[in-house]
């Protein structure tokens, strides 16, 4: 069998002795505790370009999101509110979770194929992959709403339709519904 | 009245103030433990409990911590032996607070005819008594991983036992070089023999006369207190510990159990090694300068000034012992007996072997 050796560094005297090694572990806490504690009480006073903490207060401070981040889908419209998926399965094929069900239907236009009768997701299934953004070849679905906060007390909660994945700016009003309801007695 | 009957009144009102005092320190360590390392590892800590929109910057979580504790289901196991069970946080609790009944927290407090000593106990044996109460303490830990009946609960129960045996050798020995040097075992007397000088300047504090026992007491004491560097007891990464079985207060009593020794240890340091509450330059009539300039203050004043001295001191050790707390990682189990056994034993007794060489050549 391969063995790696590894070469551990022999400690010194001082090392050994540890108590030194301590004091200086002791030295770079205390610095941080007395440097924030200092911060802390200039920004209580007013100067606010000092921070002591790292923290985003989360419900009221959201973090700002990198515009890659991966976050609740949403379905693309047409310039006429219809949407640009043209039903061709793609993402429901590449998707590695299963959690699209596309229904297709036929368009009006003759121009364009099809249109999806219902496109829904189950966020409880899905894996935040992104294979069907990649995957989709008319640019109709994206990951891009930067929303977060999909929880809720019931599974249907999670289940998106197309409608609602048409609308992200209608998410929260979804959420506000999913939170009042009471869950189903067992 | 009699003088006595007065005095009596005054010593017990004053005691049962110094143990409200040390009980609410144990509620609020817990807002510190919880603030201090969100300030030491840049973060803001607890702050969400509010009452009418005020948060106090947290302070409110010491409540809803106690309220939570007081409410939630108290859970004996079926298995466990009932008795025991409920005994041991009782034994845990009662034995940590019992100690700081033989605490000095000031001198004798003089006005007209009357004297009031400022110490629950006074009495010879002080410094035993201290360590025999913080032995027994042990017990609570020792029962209540034996009668919770849990595997888990008795690993913590066992490494708790043969920790604090260890420990507890090492930290009884440190101190009998300090007890050679004062020639007393009596805390008050302790106290009073650190009021004198070297050489004219230097408190004769016994952190100048026996920094390596000091060094020793205080590791010994962190180990006392089952606290991180030390806290294979608890092993909360692993068996989580002696009282994994416990929940609502009986849980909350170990957890305040760990704070009052926190705060012991604390009290101790500063009797014994670092003057109690006597300040450098004060005297029983006043503030004596370097260049002999006397400001004279009443002697009521001056024991004040003490008991402020000596709650400074307990509030820096107490800083002190969580900044430890939160600085460094656990030992594993064979470094600990390592250097509880082969470390800090050996050098305690060499400790106390120096201190009487020196004494003898001094004489």
């Amino acid at each position: 069998m391969a063995t790696i050796q590894v070469e551990r560094k022999k400690m010194n005297l001082l090392e050994r002795i540890y108590l030194p090694e301590i004091i200086r572990g002791f030295r770079i806490t205390t610095f941080h505790f007395f440097r924030n504690l200092l911060f802390h009480l200039f920004r209580a006073f007013g100067f606010k370009n000092f921070k002591g903490a790292v923290t985003f207060q989360y419900p009221e401070e959201q973090r700002p999101l990198s515009d890659r981040l991966r976050t609740r889908h949403r379905l693309m419209q047409r310039e006429d509110g219809s949407p640009r998926c043209v039903a061709c399965m793609m993402c429901e094929t590449v998707c590695p979770a299963k959690c699209i069900y596309i229904e297709a239907a036929e368009h009006p236009d003759p121009n364009i194929e099809k249109i999806p009768a219902s496109f829904d997701i189950d966020l409880g299934k899905c894996v935040y992959c992104g294979f069907c953004v990649e995957a989709c070849p008319e640019d109709a679905i994206r990951m891009d709403t930067k929303i977060l906060d999909i929880a809720s007390l019931t599974r249907g909660g999670l289940y998106y339709t197309m409608e609602e994945l048409l609308h992200p700016e209608q998410h929260g009003a979804k959420i506000e519904e999913a939170r009042n309801k009471v869950l189903p007695p067992k | 009245m009699s003088v006595v009957f007065i005095q009596s009144t005054l010593q017990l009102v004053a005691v049962f103030a110094f143990f409200m005092g040390v009980l609410s320190l144990a509620g609020l360590l817990t807002w510190v433990e919880r603030k201090q390392s969100a300030v030491m590892q840049d973060r803001i800590g607890a702050n969400r409990a509010e009452i009418f929109g005020f948060r106090f910057f947290g302070l409110f979580h010491i409540i809803a911590d106690a309220i939570k504790m007081l409410t939630k289901e108290s859970f004996i196991p079926a298995k466990a032996d009932k008795f025991l069970y409920q005994l041991a946080p009782i034994i845990s609790v009662f034995f940590a607070l019992i100690t700081f009944a033989a605490i000095p927290f000031g001198n004798d407090l003089k006005f007209g005819e009357y004297v009031v000593p400022l110490q629950g106990l006074d009495f010879n044996v002080g410094l035993l008594f201290i360590f025999a109460m913080l032995s027994i303490a042990v017990y609570g830990v020792i029962l209540a991983g034996f009668s919770s009946q849990s595997n888990f609960s008795f690993l913590g129960g066992l490494r708790a036992t043969s920790q604090l045996l260890a420990y507890e050798m090492a930290m009884g020995i440190s101190i009998i070089g300090l007890v050679m040097c004062y020639g007393s075992l009596n805390l008050n007397e302790l106290v009073h023999s650190q009021g004198d000088y070297l050489w004219g300047w230097l408190p004769k504090w016994g952190f100048f006369l026996q920094p390596l026992g000091f060094i020793i007491f205080l590791i010994a004491g962190i180990a006392e207190s089952k606290r991180v560097p030390f806290d294979i007891p608890e092993g909360e990464s692993e068996i989580v510990g002696y009282f994994v079985e416990y929940s609502g207060m009986r849980f909350g009593l170990f957890f305040l159990t760990d704070f009052l020794e926190t705060i012991l240890i604390s009290c101790l340091a500063a009797v014994l090694f670092f003057g109690g509450w006597q300040v450098p330059g004060l005297f029983e009539d006043g503030f004596h300068f370097w260049n002999g300039v006397v400001w004279n203050l009443p002697s009521f004043v001056v024991t004040i000034i003490g008991v402020f001295a000596f709650i400074f001191k307990i509030a820096f050790f107490c800083w002190f012992l969580m900044t430890i707390r939160w600085t460094l990682p656990r030992f594993r189990y064979d470094q600990l007996m390592h250097l509880g056994w082969k470390i800090l034993f050996p050098l305690s007794i060499a400790n106390i072997l120096i201190t009487g060489t020196v004494i003898l050549l001094l004489s």
